[in-house]
């Protein structure tokens, strides 16, 4: 499968922080979810993509072509949405459309407005006065108008309610039925994630713990819940990590069908991936 | 058409899907040749990925129910009804075969069986 985006060996240091040889993989076509704590490197990484955070050591690929060297063409063909608002709050969308007339080439004035009356904006209002939801709307109604063929968004629905979270999702499903196109969503909402994301990276203190398809991740993954007694005999091969509580052990394990053939354990949950992520920040080995 | 996942269930989505499309074909509701939903289109109205409705139609297409056309789309596939018939006999057959053993093991009598087939038979 053709990769939009290729991280080769991604090294970052920063005092106190440090992104640890980062690979990583954005197949075409579909929705790659980046999901891990606050402060675990989602937000680096992908201002590493964008180029924006001086000097790193590693290749950076989008679109097959080095990032650094192609970074004005490769831009013209992607739509970003970053943690913190790029535009002013006392614009209004038909301002902002004056601006990005002049700043794109593609800019699409029409579907720009499509997309405003789409996601029921009022054109002539500053967005200060937007909801959270609202302005989260916007945001991404101007990083697509210029028909990219790549979405990077950063956190698009942190502090958002159920229903605008809902909405922007559909957003993204909507964005890839052309299957050219391709979103990577970093979130700590794993619960967004969980359903439209085809790929799921989990990243955790700099490092890349897993990179999985969605499916591959829910429906084997399983969380063995047993005592004390019976985790004793298990073989430290066969599972991920362990969540020893005072009454039961949680055991994260790859594959619950074939732990259930081995050892003769009953309760094996399916995991969410907030399930997953917490098992493996605060399990041990 | 209608197509039910559930999120809680144990079964994987992809085999949800998959199950509940072969059944619509095998019941003729899906017609020979008829063009299914698009991978990308189906997997927004269920508000899934779109690797877990390309499994379902890959395991689909493996099993010879449907055909995909590069470009064009995914259709039902002019697969012998006789074949998908002497299939689900054979499933059929099985599952008889199960409850006959069983039937023997607790001495319940062939008429009882009988008086059950009838009623389920009724029941819909």
């Amino acid at each position: 499968m053709e990769n939009v985006i290729e991280i080769k060996n991604l090294c970052k240091k920063y005092s106190g922080f440090e992104l640890k040889d980062i690979n990583l993989n954005v197949p075409k076509g579909m929705i790659m979810g980046l999901i891990g704590e606050n402060g675990a490197g989602k937000t680096t990484t992908i201002k590493a993509i964008l180029n924006v955070i001086n000097s790193y050591d590693g290749q950076i690929k989008v679109f097959g072509k080095d990032s650094k060297i192609y970074e004005k063409q490769i831009k013209e063909e992607i739509g970003v949405v970053l943690d913190d608002s790029f535009l002013s709050e006392y614009l209004t969308p038909c301002d902002i459309n004056k601006i990005m007339k002049k700043l794109y080439k593609n800019w699409d004035e029409k579907l720009y407005f499509r997309y405003i009356e789409e996601f029921k904006l009022p054109k002539d209002k500053i967005s200060k006065e937007y909801s959270s939801g609202m302005k989260m709307k916007l945001k991404i109604a101007t990083a697509i108008s210029h028909n990219p063929k790549l979405l990077i968004l950063d956190e698009p629905t942190a502090g958002l309610d159920p229903i605008a979270r809902n909405e922007i999702l559909d957003i993204f499903q909507d964005f890839i039925q052309d299957e050219e196109h391709s979103i990577l969503v970093s979130s700590h909402i794993t619960s967004d994630l969980e359903h439209i994301a085809d790929y799921i990276t989990f990243i955790n203190n700099g490092e890349i713990v897993l990179t999985k398809t969605r499916d591959e991740l829910l429906e084997n993954y399983g969380i063995v819940k047993c005592s004390k007694e019976e985790f004793e005999r298990i073989d430290k091969k066969d599972y991920i990590k362990c969540r020893k509580n005072r009454y039961e052990y949680d055991i994260l394990v790859e594959n619950k069908e074939d732990f259930k053939i081995k050892y003769d354990i009953q309760i094996i949950d399916k995991p969410s991936i907030e399930d997953i992520m917490v098992i493996y920040v605060k399990g041990e080995k | 058409m209608n197509i039910i996942i559930s999120n809680s269930s144990n079964i994987p989505i992809y085999e949800q899907i998959k199950e509940q499309i072969k059944n619509k074909i095998v019941s003729n509701e899906l017609k020979k040749g008829e063009m299914l939903p698009s991978i990308r289109s189906l997997a927004k109205d269920l508000r899934i990925s779109v690797i877990t409705t390309k499994s379902a139609y890959e395991e689909l297409e493996k099993e010879g129910y449907v055909e995909t056309v590069p470009g064009k789309g995914t259709y039902v596939a002019n697969k012998n009804t006789e074949l998908i018939r002497e299939e689900q006999l054979q499933k059929v057959e099985g599952l008889i075969d199960t409850a006959v053993s069983i039937a023997k093991i607790s001495k319940i009598s062939k008429d009882e069986i009988r008086n059950m087939l009838d009623i389920l038979y009724e029941e819909d």
